[in-house]
């Protein structure tokens, strides 16, 4: 027998049926992945939005007041200045100091009411803005972490860092900067058009006409600025991919001597999103152009209209002196205006792609009516499980494990061997409610999994895998994943159990040792105790091992295994390994191949058959020489 | 979960962690100076405007004269012209420029972080080096856009009216500069605090970044127990902190503005009533108190905004700061001259003494003298138990990390003289972790061979490596693999990496526990094939079975951090408990350590 793919022709996709789904099939080029543009259903992003205010509209609203107040303290500076020269100082001249006193008193009061105000603003708002950008990381978080494997494994990490970083980022520059901004662009708009329309009807009416040209140009920025940064915030995605991909293979970058290479693919990438950033940059200066260019143009109409109005009569001087200082306010605010457009489109077009992410659903949902599992048939932890009627291929097609049954009795050790792509990982992931069956059903103790809740399935089924991940943080850390409530003493005997306390023990700080720090350093075999240990904490009564102890060298197997021979015992086990010694502790053992169960038996009745697991057997015998 | 790194320099001042930045600024110089004199210029357009208007109110249209006031108004519509096209050109003259500063600062963050050593990752959470490309190099972007130039031209503004303003009236100047003293001490105070929460938040982006990293990567690991919730709460916690971290930053933002704010408005309020009793005593005309006023007023904005803008410009040089420290460590350099050769031939290992850089000097090393001698043509396995070292010693050869003592010589050349680049196409290696990058199967395989290898190489070392998996994948060697392309299996994985460390013929080969994840007959396979190549190749292989032994020569013990025995392997099973009890298991227990 040799590598599974040469001689599997019926198995259609033997590359993607021992560690997931991939992309089986060809990858087609308007494939949403790859293009980082997930579907968006048509007013997610808004709705988004107000979801995020919803909970903070009293917030909003005080903070809006608060900016009102503010903008009005500094509004009547003017107004007491002329207060100040037409009325008190006359008043002075005849000896009557008091309302120049109250001139001053009512300016210390502006300024100190201005700058309070100002403060208190600001507090409110950041207020809000955190909570908002809290809330909305949160959600990112929770989503991605309940999304099902088959999407991570498509969309990729970078993404979704990219995601939680500089596509929330945009949202912070809208947040911090945006409110205030609109208000205070609103607030001018609107109470410049009532002064100029209470001045002269005529004028006013220009002036709100010349809105209509700016209504346009904002159209227009908004339909341009949009797709700009949408490609903007795609072209930093892939940037980021790229950036986390080199990092965390840093080791072999540097031995194969891919720097040059990955610097020239990177340049292309970041060159890519300097096109797209400078183009957005260049966005926003056209619509400044135009958008003055529409204001200074409308005052000078105005001026023109108004000055020939007075020239014959009928319109008087101060009228038009007062028309045309406003005037020049009235269109102050447009840059801002610009600015606040700005991070909002940004803001939009990372909002877009969060949306689209946030609508993904996890193809392994959690049961909307969720069942108990019944209690413990007798006082030992394991469990029975049935695979009834499964069969399971990808969505893109191509059947990877054909329709089976199979029934594990609780308390069972059941080995599973095969060749790489048999379909041994695939049987595992199922158990774990990793993905779930295209067609059938597998039952914990009679339950669906597909009726469990998630906390319940994952303390009653645990997987173990060969590639032993650490979370930054200290070894007991590490181990705590598997019962965040355990204590020290907990943790340390499941080490002992395993045969990883004595190389924790020599770590320098023993189990407070940060794995990232001085002298922390584990190797792939000692990773792999660290997610053993992990595992029996969890007490789980089915445990599923799958190529778990790849990297531990004989004697550690050995250790495990008699951990094992203790730890598993009433518990239902699926042990999947490529080596056989793994084997000698299975009450039982299926051969897999392309997809099927082969062989059913004891490893005895096995061993002595004439059959692949025979053929198998010896083969590991003589290896062992 | 992640934690803050300390902040290294908090007494560089802003000003001259800004003035770092220049080098990168110096190529875009010319347009960024023109786009500050136009952004000036633009200003001073503004302020001309209300004059054409008094000069329209006062002059023609009391004149009544109709061609004067179509003149006002051509000229009002000229300088509005002139003033748009003005503010454009500033943003147009940046744009470009300040997107490719961007650009060229995180390219060379990249490369730079390509090129330092393998124990600076060790240490660093790429989180943190990712929030430093992204970020706050965004930061810097926004500082060179708009604070520099704002800066600029709201100073030459303020200076401007407080000289019209003292020429207007000094008393009344002087009252209304009286604030300046305090509200710049003020300023200095708080920007420096602002400045270590500035630092404080954008480290904690950095850890929140890490954490958002590893929960993805761990994922399997994070849904195979459950733990999104956990997780999630350590997220959270972290996310509140930066929340905590980001409401105090606005504490002192908006102390800072209210200051601003107040302390000059105190002041003109002040000279208003003074200003009036003057104007009443007859000491002052009332035409010059409202120009002095109006000009008071004017100056508002640009005085109100400098603490935003001294406030972003803090937050870039934080940024800038943090870019520094990674671009300030020392890149792993090359020798300047190679070492003759000794008269020497296979992979020498002389006394080499390890310990990892960051561990306590005192400690004991990980590898204490080790020597070892690969004759050339020769396959040495390497056996030790787990943790012993057997990686690390691995990782020498090719110089991921640097001996502490000792040399590794390859034909008698010392790897510390040769040039990385040679070293490093000399040995091939294939790591315990097979990792693949984005690309086709085929490129992955090739990074290990030269430019010239092509489809011959690559089915020679798919054939070596039993990877013919390969031809049944959708679209064979050209199919996309690795992070955003498909995902394979741990098994081949592992083939495609021996296949990468053999395709280009290397002299030198080092193998880290290449097979572990393959089954009996693939390995039993891979082994036949691997012999021929083996044969004559020098080879230091990395092993923990039985199996993966019998295809060395000769089988080195590595233990205590040293060579404890070499021999073949029947000879060592025969001699030695310690490697007897390693290959099978039996025998002494494990309380020799």
């Amino acid at each position: 027998m040799t590598a599974p793919a040469t001689s599997s022709p019926t198995t259609t996709t033997p590359a993607t049926t021992d560690d997931g789904p991939g992309q089986p099939g060809p990858r087609a080029a308007e494939d949403p992945f790859d293009k980082d543009v997930l579907p968006t259903p048509p007013g997610a992003t808004g709705a988004l939005l107000r979801s995020l205010l919803a909970p903070l509209r009293a917030r909003v609203a005080l903070t809006t007041l608060l900016l009102l107040l503010q903008q009005a303290a500094v509004q009547a500076g003017p107004l007491l200045v002329a207060y100040a020269i037409d009325r008190a100082v006359p008043a002075w001249r005849s000896d009557d100091h008091g309302p120049l006193a109250a001139a001053g008193v009512g300016y210390l009061l502006c300024a100190l009411a201005s700058g309070g105000l100002q403060y208190a603003f600001l507090i409110a708002s950041a207020h809000v803005s955190q909570d908002v950008l809290l809330d909305l990381r949160g959600r990112i978080f929770r989503h991605a972490q309940a999304l099902s494997l088959d999407f991570h494994e498509r969309y990729t990490s970078g993404r979704l860092i990219s995601r939680s970083t500089s596509d929330v980022e945009a949202l912070r520059e809208l947040l911090e900067e945006g409110l205030q901004e609109l208000v205070s662009v609103v607030l001018s708009f609107l109470f410049i058009s009532a002064m100029l329309l209470w001045l002269d009807l005529g004028l006013g009416a220009v002036a709100v006409a010349s809105f209509v040209p700016l209504y346009l140009l904002v159209r227009l920025y908004q339909r341009r600025a949009g797709r700009v940064f949408t490609a903007r915030s795609t072209a930093i995605a892939a940037v980021i991919v790229k950036f986390v991909e080199t990092m965390n293979g840093i080791r072999p970058v540097r031995a194969f001597r891919r720097e040059a290479v990955n610097e020239a693919g990177f340049r292309v990438l970041n060159h890519r999103h300097e096109r797209r950033n400078g183009d957005a940059l260049l966005e926003m200066a056209r619509y400044v152009v135009g958008s003055r260019l529409v204001a200074n143009a409308a005052v000078a109409l105005i001026v023109l209209w108004g000055a020939t109005r007075v020239a014959d009569g009928s319109l008087e001087l101060g009228v038009l002196a007062a028309a045309v200082l406003y005037l020049r306010r009235l269109y102050d605010p447009i840059d801002r205006l610009g600015m606040f457009l700005n991070s909002y489109q940004s803001a939009a077009a990372s909002l877009e792609k969060i949306a689209g992410l946030l609508a993904q659903t996890p193809s392994v949902p959690e049961p909307s009516t969720p069942r108990e599992l019944p209690a413990p048939r007798s006082d030992l932890p394991g469990r029975e499980v049935v695979f009834d009627g499964v069969s399971f291929g990808y969505r893109t097609g191509g059947e990877v494990l054909p329709r089976f049954d199979l029934v594990l009795p609780a308390g069972q050790t059941v080995a599973v061997v095969g060749s790489t792509g048999a379909g041994k990982s695939t049987l595992a992931k199922l158990l774990a409610r990793f993905y779930d069956p295209s067609a059938g059903r597998v039952l914990l103790d009679g339950v669906d999994l597909r009726e469990l809740p998630m906390p319940e399935l994952r303390r009653g089924v645990v997987m173990v895998t060969q590639e032993a991940f650490l979370f930054s943080g200290t070894v007991a850390e590490n181990i705590a994943i598997g019962r965040p409530d355990a204590s020290r003493e907990d943790i340390e005997r499941a080490a002992k159990a395993i045969g990883a306390h004595e190389f924790v023990s020599a770590l320098p700080d023993g189990y407070d040792t940060d794995v990232r720090k001085r002298g922390g350093r584990i190797s792939a075999g000692q990773r792999q105790l660290v997610a053993f240990a992990r595992a029996l904490l969890a007490d789980p009564a089915v445990l599923i091992l799958d190529e778990a102890t790849s990297s531990l060298d004989v004697p550690g197997e050995r250790a495990v295994q008699a951990a094992m021979t203790t730890v598993l015992r009433g518990r239902t086990a699926v042990v999947i390994a490529h080596r056989l010694s793994t084997v000698e502790i299975a009450d039982r053992v299926l051969v897999m191949e392309h997809g099927r169960i082969v062989e059913d038996g004891t490893p005895a009745e096995l061993v002595d058959g004439a059959g692949r697991f025979a053929d198998l057997h010896r083969a590991w015998r003589d290896s062992l020489a | 979960m992640a934690e803050t790194r300390a902040t290294t320099a908090p007494d560089r001042s802003a000003v001259r962690s800004l003035l770092r930045l220049w080098p990168y600024v110096r190529p875009v110089r010319l347009r960024l100076f023109t786009a500050a004199l136009v952004a000036v210029l633009a200003s001073c357009t503004g302020l001309v405007i209300p004059l054409v208007l008094k000069w329209m109110v006062d002059g023609p249209v009391a004149d009544r004269d109709t061609a004067g006031i179509w003149l006002g108004a051509f000229f009002l519509l000229l300088l509005g012209l002139v003033e748009a096209l003005l503010f454009g050109m500033r943003r147009w003259l940046v744009a470009r420029p300040l997107a490719h500063v961007e650009a060229e600062m995180r390219a060379e963050l990249y490369a730079r972080l390509q090129r330092l050593p393998v124990a600076f990752h060790d240490r660093w959470a790429s989180g943190q080096l990712l929030s430093r490309a992204t970020a706050d190099l965004g930061l810097v972007r926004m500082f060179l856009a708009f604070p520099l130039t704002f800066l600029l031209v709201n100073s030459v503004t303020i200076v401007f009216g407080v000289v019209v303003m003292l020429l207007q009236d000094w008393t009344l100047g002087l009252v209304v500069l009286g604030p300046a003293l305090p509200v710049v001490v003020m300023c200095v105070y708080f920007e420096r605090r602002y400045a270590v929460m500035a630092r404080r938040a954008q480290d904690q982006v950095g850890d929140l970044t890490t954490v958002v990293e590893e929960s993805v990567l761990g994922i399997r690991i994070i849904k195979g127990f459950g733990r999104h919730r956990t997780q999630a709460r350590a997220f959270r916690e972290l996310s509140s902190t930066l929340r905590g971290t980001e409401l105090a930053k606005a504490r002192l933002l908006a102390t800072i503005w209210a200051v601003i704010v107040t302390l000059p408005e105190l002041a003109v309020g002040a000279a208003l009533v003074l200003g009036s009793v003057q104007v009443a005593d007859g000491d002052l005309s009332a035409g010059t108190l409202v120009a002095f006023l109006s000009t008071a007023l004017a100056l508002r904005w640009p005085v109100d905004s400098i603490g935003f803008l001294l406030a972003m410009s803090q937050e870039a040089a934080t940024a800038t700061e943090r870019y520094f420290e990674v671009m300030d460590e020392e890149p792993e350099q090359d020798a300047a001259v190679r070492s003759d050769p000794a008269p020497d031939a296979g992979l020498r290992f002389d006394g080499v003494v390890f310990r990892y850089p960051d561990a306590d000097p005192g400690s004991r090393p990980v590898l204490d003298g080790v020597d070892l001698h690969v004759r050339p043509g020769e396959s040495m396995a390497l056996v030790g138990a787990t943790g012993s070292g057997k990686t690390t010693l691995t990782a020498l050869v090719p110089r991921l990390h640097e001996v502490t003592a000792g040399r590794i010589t390859l034909d008698g050349e010392d790897v510390a003289a040769l040039p990385r680049e040679e070293l490093r196409a000399r040995v091939a290696v294939a790591f315990e972790e097979p990792t693949l990058f984005s690309a086709s199967v085929g490129e992955n395989v090739l990074m290990g061979a030269d430019d010239r290898a092509g489809a011959v190489e690559l089915g020679r070392a798919l054939a070596v490596a039993q990877a013919e998996f390969v031809h049944a994948l959708p679209q064979g060697a050209d199919t996309l693999v690795g992070e955003q392309g498909l995902s394979l299996s741990g098994g081949q994985r592992q083939r495609l990496a021996l296949a990468r460390a053999v395709v280009g013929r290397p002299r030198f080969l080092v193998l880290d526990d290449p097979l572990s994840a393959l089954d009996v007959h693939t390995e039993a396979a891979v082994e036949a094939a691997l012999r021929q190549v083996l044969a004559d190749t020098t080879a230091l292989i990395v092993a923990h079975r039985p199996s993966t032994v019998l295809l060395a020569d000769r089988v080195a013990l590595l233990s205590g951090g040293r060579i404890a025995a070499v021999g073949t392997h029947h000879e060592l099973l025969r001699d030695n408990p310690e490697y007897a009890h390693l290959m099978s298991g039996t025998g002494r227990q494990e309380d020799d350590r």
